[in-house]
């Protein structure tokens, strides 16, 4: 393939993805969600990726605090190492690094099973059932993101803190009063809300980014390998790129 | 007229399948189109249910032009068909009863006892009651092509495509689908359209049979003037002979 036929594929691609986005938006409007089928993705989503999350969370939180204390130990400044934390956590790697794990947990396995389907020909079938694969496949795990990953990663940004505290107050005996006031002065709502505004962006890419992948999967089972590995990657190049530029436009909207 | 094509094209790429298909096809009729493996016949059943649109060309289902409908018009239109794909295409993670019910339950007119018997009575037709509950990956290909066939006709639409439907099955399971149809066809009166390659088959399951060659509609003909055919290519293809290999030449 020519990088003419290249970048003329990615452009095409770039086209029926936003196809998808209309057809999702369309659907959203105008057909009844089936809820039974929402709940449970909201059930894969969101209860089956607690471990990943947790884990996640919490040495994240506990390796940021052990850095952060190391360089302010030298100035003087350990009571500031939880604020740290608690701003770091919120708004940019408690939201990036859920979305990352749930690009790799759940959007592989989006693109997989969509891609399966297709390539066994249960999407021809569903469409000869009159039911559009937009309306079946797409809008419940879209929806199931849209409320799964906001607490997802709020609860990996709050086991983050916690676990950070205690490295804090037991490990690395910082005065626990202190340098709790100075996380609760220091971190502002808007951080949180950054965060939290970021997790809606982040769960609709890796809605869309892995049904697309799914969808369009290639024929045979090397098809539905390349379709999966796709889905990962595009999804956390999307929430690493869209990431650096939601912070800059929410830190001017929200400041 | 149910189904009616006129100068239908499709191409792949470089690769053109169907060069101009016409035909046209009455409500109740049961017909097969036979031809080459890769000769664009599943394609052409594809096209009449809208899953691929032609190049060119116009395709009516019951007087109304499908060929320039979206997804969502054509959605209605394909509520007229039910259709057995050659590989079944159960979902997988529905157990029998839903993949049978499922047109049924997504619409939600129907109530769940009536479901549930409508379901029983349709499997009971194919040979597979009790069998409800089974996962796909329970089932074995034929049963499989059974439960797709039960779940092609359980909302009793007015036309019955068949993807290859004897393919990849022995020759028992294969007549017992053939028997299948044919009592589908008797049963509820749709007008049905068999794709294959199976010449038993397409005998034992149809009152006319089109032939696909290079593109085009070679043959439109009954079952027995197709038999009994003396045209090389139709004979040919029935008697199952293939052209003379040359011998090689690196020996």
């Amino acid at each position: 393939m020519t990088s003419v036929e290249k970048v003329r594929d990615w452009f095409a691609g770039l086209g029926r993805g936003t196809l998808l986005c209309r057809e999702i938006a369309a659907s959203l409007g105008t057909v009844k969600p089936v809820w039974r089928d929402v709940v449970y993705q909201l059930y894969f989503i969101g209860v089956r990726s607690q471990s990943v999350v947790v884990i996640t969370g919490m040495f994240t939180g506990m390796v940021l605090c052990a850095q952060a204390f190391f360089q302010f130990h030298r100035v003087k400044m350990d009571s500031a190492t939880l604020a740290v934390v608690s701003v770091t956590m919120g708004s940019e790697l408690g939201p990036v690094l859920t979305g990352l794990m749930v690009a790799g947990r759940v959007g592989a396995a989006i693109a997989a099973e969509i891609g399966t389907m297709r390539v066994t020909e249960q999407i021809d079938a569903l469409r000869t059932l009159a039911a559009h694969p937009v309306d079946y496949l797409v809008v419940p795990r879209f929806l199931a993101m849209l409320l799964a990953m906001p607490l997802l990663t709020v609860e990996c940004i709050a086991l983050g803190i916690a676990a950070a505290y205690l490295v804090a107050a037991f490990l690395l005996g910082i005065n626990q009063a202190d340098a709790w006031h100075q996380m609760i002065h220091y971190t502002d709502v808007n951080d949180m809300l950054t965060g939290i505004i970021k997790t809606f962006i982040f769960g609709s890419v890796i809605a869309v980014v892995s049904c697309y992948k799914g969808l369009n999967c290639p024929q045979g089972a090397e098809g539905v390998g390349h379709a999966t590995t796709e889905a990962v990657v595009y999804s956390s190049i999307a929430i690493l790129v869209s990431n650096f530029f939601l912070t800059m436009l929410l830190n001017t909207l929200l400041r | 007229m149910m189904i009616q094509l006129r100068n239908v094209q499709k191409s792949f790429g470089a690769l053109r399948v169907l060069e101009g298909v016409d035909f046209s096809i009455e409500k109740g009729q049961a017909v097969a189109i036979i031809g080459v493996s890769g000769g664009g016949k599943s394609v052409l059943l594809k096209l009449i249910i809208g899953l691929i649109a032609p190049d060119a060309g116009e395709i009516q289902i019951d007087g109304r032009n499908i060929t320039g409908m979206n997804e969502r018009q054509l959605l209605q239109v394909r509520r007229k068909f039910g259709m057995l794909f050659q590989g079944s295409a159960l979902f997988d993670s529905l157990n029998v009863e839903d993949n049978v019910g499922f047109l049924l339950r997504r619409e939600g007119r129907t109530p769940a006892a009536e479901m549930a018997r409508r379901v029983g009575e349709v499997l009971e037709l194919v040979g597979l009651e009790g069998t409800q509950k089974k996962m796909p990956a329970e089932l074995s290909g034929g049963m499989r092509k059974r439960v797709g066939l039960a779940r092609a006709v359980v909302y009793r639409p007015e036309i019955v495509l068949y993807d290859e439907p004897t393919t990849g099955l022995d020759p028992i399971a294969a007549d017992s689908i053939d028997q299948l149809i044919s009592r589908v066809v008797e049963t509820f009166h749709v007008t049905s359209i068999a794709v294959t390659h199976d010449m038993r088959s397409a005998r034992r399951i149809s009152r006319r049979i089109l032939m696909l060659e290079q593109g085009r509609i070679y043959a439109d003909q009954t079952p027995d003037e197709i038999f009994k055919s003396t045209d090389p290519v139709i004979h040919r293809f029935v008697n199952g002979i293939a052209e003379p290999i040359g011998k090689p030449t690196f020996v």
